[in-house]
């Protein structure tokens, strides 16, 4: 392992999901042109906001336990190296192993050792953010270690050699027709007269899943929570498959992101009442396993786990941009997300799509690797009012986008505006000289770019004859008939600089 | 009561009929406006895009020129909302705590046009009337950052000759998002074209809002493809009347 040398380092590049090879601009571009996409998208998110906004609603207390949720976040990563200290020795007391991992590649090798050790030559995985950011399919794939997705999305998407493109639902751009081909692609001893009917879909997974549980000894989870107090980790799902890997194997690896330690128990009550309702729009998800270290005879006798920072300290040291840290994986936020709906989550070219991985990948790269994530969104604050950490997604993206290195052309144009803007005179002669609109042919269709962005889909408004500045001034100098007893206004004293 | 009108950049340049309305509104309604003629823009462009260093001098412009009145009323919960939720922000990290704090001062001075009306100077019938059907799109900023919730539309329900229909999906941004509409244009244009058709679902003459940035994204759509729906500012309904 490496030795921290002092300012924390991001994550590197060269290995797992955290760069696109394109800009948010040139993939959406892309995917806006796929209207089955956007069919898919708009009716599963319109389908899951409506689910979601039913519970919650039925909560008297849900601001109050987004406050809570916030406020425990908040305490955690106050604390984070005592709590990530105090697990690590519950986790051993209890018979299990922790492993510290700077980054993905240390992360990747060492479940790639552990694995390895085991002799077996093929993994089951519970769905998990944390696995697939690093890319550890690929480096188990890379040392002939075969990975099983057990998850039937994250199984649809590996079977299609494709990437997830949500949070909680990663074939959200699938639709069952196109499951159908990929099953009868991919899918080992899967009957060649398989329909597109989800039971029968369904079914098709649950035979060649249970086999593969049945026959596999090692199992790589992620985990939604890790109680400091008492060593317990905890991972939420609806399906029952993770329950599965978590339970069979005799070696479970677990790896997680240092932010998702929680201090105690008593935490629990309320990420178990904020996460479902959030996610899923469940009142509580189907399947909560919770397992501390190894309990002899009963379950995997041997649990190791991995903690994983790959950048995650480099974003704790930014008090402003920390909070993203609070993220529970909800995707409350790509559900209610305008921009999110309509280009799908590939464009954002990270395993951590919409609001929250526009905000997290930067943080977690360095904003040079994914400049064009903070201007991912119109800031219309949906997803702000969504999260159910209370995260201020749009104040964030406004914080990074300070941040950004900006282009030449468009910062002379910025200093050009803020320069006229801080000096009246000039800028009121400014506002009268820029009939935009008649240089630029009618309604201003004969713009360059940028501006032409505009002018593809809209109209420019007609250039009035006169600003409101001179209207003021001259009404001031023949002022119109009082139409109330006093006279209703003066100007100001001009002090023009 | 004595308000300062903060025009904001885009009414004063682009769409003074908006600012005008403002005026003549409050000054219908008895009070005296003042038009400081040091104002410029709230900076929430250069904030919004990453340049808030660039954006202090507007900062520091805002507050000095609005910190002797009492009250600031500004037509667009957009530029209310950065005034409110940004400046102190950007003059903290720019600036100094004096100025910082002086930013936080006006700004709890500062009121969006429905604000003005309904909480300080208590009025929901202001006495218009504006015989069209009308429907109201929420702004994004004016309802999840500056909060201003149904004011706008409690001002409408008392517009005499009204009839106001309710938009579907209101709530969903128009794709305006500033800068954003110029960065990542398609997006911006999908996002409008369901807006659009929303708003034409209706069978409404005029779609209104509480900003003119938001009017003109739509309005320009609106143009385009030619749909017979203007954009009106809610400024100009509640400022019609019988003889106007």
């Amino acid at each position: 392992m490496s030795t921290f040398l002092g300012m924390p380092t991001t994550a590197p590049r060269g290995v797992g999901h955290l760069r696109g090879d394109r800009t948010f601009p040139e993939a959406a571009r892309d995917a806006l042109k796929n209207d089955q996409l956007r069919r898919n998208l708009r009716h599963a998110t319109t389908t899951i906001r409506g689910k979601s906004g039913k519970v919650i609603a039925e909560l008297p207390d849900w601001q109050s336990l987004r406050d809570a949720g916030s406020a425990i976040k908040a305490g955690v990563l106050a604390q984070l190296p005592e709590l990530l200290e105090q697990l690590e020795a519950r986790v051993t007391e209890a018979g299990g192993v922790v492993h510290w991992a700077a980054d993905a590649n240390e992360a990747n090798a060492i479940v790639t050792g552990l694995v390895r050790q085991t002799g077996s030559d093929r993994v089951i995985k519970v769905k998990s953010m944390a696995t697939q950011e690093i890319g550890l399919n690929e480096a188990l794939e890379a040392a002939g270690i075969t990975p099983v997705e057990t998850d039937l999305a994250e199984l649809i998407v590996q079977l299609g050699h494709d990437k997830p493109s949500h949070i909680l639902v990663p074939a959200i751009h699938r639709n069952r027709s196109e499951i159908r081909d990929i099953f009868l692609r991919a899918m080992p001893g899967v009957d060649p007269a398989l329909t597109d009917d989800p039971p029968v879909l369904a079914a098709a997974a649950r035979r060649y899943l249970r086999e593969t549980f049945l026959s596999t000894t090692v199992a790589v989870s992620g985990a939604n929570f890790a109680i400091a107090d008492t060593g317990t980790l905890g991972v939420v799902e609806s399906e029952g498959n993770g329950r599965m890997c978590l339970t069979l194997p005799d070696t479970l690896i677990t790896v997680m992101g240092i932010e998702k330690v929680l201090p105690t128990w008593r935490d629990l009550e309320v990420f178990l009442q904020l996460l479902p309702r959030s996610s899923t729009g469940e009142r509580m998800n189907p399947y909560t396993t919770m397992w501390t270290g190894v309990t002899p005879g009963d379950g995997p006798q041997k649990f190791h786990l991995v903690l994983l920072d790959n950048g995650r300290t480099a974003v704790l040291s930014d008090p402003a941009g920390r909070q993203a840290l609070h993220c529970i994986r909800c995707s409350a936020c790509l559900n209610v997300c305008p921009v999110y709906e309509r280009t799908g989550g590939h464009s954002y070219g990270s395993v951590y799509p919409g609001p929250i991985g526009a905000v997290l990948s930067p943080q977690l790269t360095g904003v040079a690797d994914n400049a064009s994530l903070p201007y991912a969104s119109s800031l219309c604050g949906a997803c702000f009012d969504a999260c159910p950490v209370k995260i201020d997604i749009p104040s964030l993206l406004v914080h990074l986008r300070n941040r950004v290195r900006h282009p030449a052309a468009e910062r002379a144009a910025m200093a050009a505006a803020a320069y006229t803007m801080d000096r009246p005179k000039l800028y009121a002669s400014a506002q009268r000289a820029a009939k935009l609109a008649r240089i630029a042919g009618r309604r201003g269709r004969g713009l360059p770019p940028p501006l032409s962005g505009w002018t593809a889909g809209r109209d420019l408004p007609e250039f009035p004859k006169q600003t409101f500045r001179d209207w003021w001034a001259e009404r001031a100098s023949h002022p119109e008939p009082a139409s109330h007893p006093e006279p209703a206004s003066h100007p100001e004293r001009a002090e023009e600089t | 009561m004595r308000i300062a009108f903060f025009a904001t950049c885009l009414a004063d340049t682009l769409f003074p009929e908006a600012a005008k309305a403002t005026v003549r509104l409050l000054e219908r309604l008895g009070h005296e406006v003042v038009f400081p003629n040091q104002q410029t823009c709230c900076g929430q462009m250069h904030i919004n895009t990453g340049y808030q260093k660039e954006a202090l001098p507007l900062v520091r412009r805002y507050a000095s020129t609005f910190d002797r009145y009492d009250v600031t009323v500004v037509p667009s919960g957009s530029c209310a909302g950065s005034i409110r939720h940004q400046h102190a922000m950007v003059a903290s990290a720019y600036g100094d705590a004096g100025l910082a704090s002086r930013a936080a001062d006006v700004a709890a001075r500062t009121y969006e046009l429905s604000e003005l009306l309904i909480d300080v100077l208590k009025v929901e019938d202001v006495g218009a009337y504006y015989p069209h059907r009308v429907t109201y799109h929420p702004t994004c900023h004016s309802l999840r950052m500056t909060r201003v919730g149904d004011k706008p539309l409690r001002l409408l329900r008392q517009v005499r000759g009204i009839d106001l229909v309710e938009l579907p999906a209101a709530e969903q941004c128009c794709g305006f998002g500033g800068t954003f509409a110029l960065k990542n244009p398609e997006t911006s244009t999908a996002m409008l074209a369901d807006k659009i058709t929303d708003i034409v679902s209706t069978g409404a003459d005029v779609c209104t809002a509480g900003d003119t940035s938001c009017l003109m994204h739509i309005g320009g759509g609106l143009s385009r493809l030619r749909a017979g729906v203007r954009t009106v500012h809610l400024a100009e309904i509640l400022a019609s009347t019988e003889s106007s």
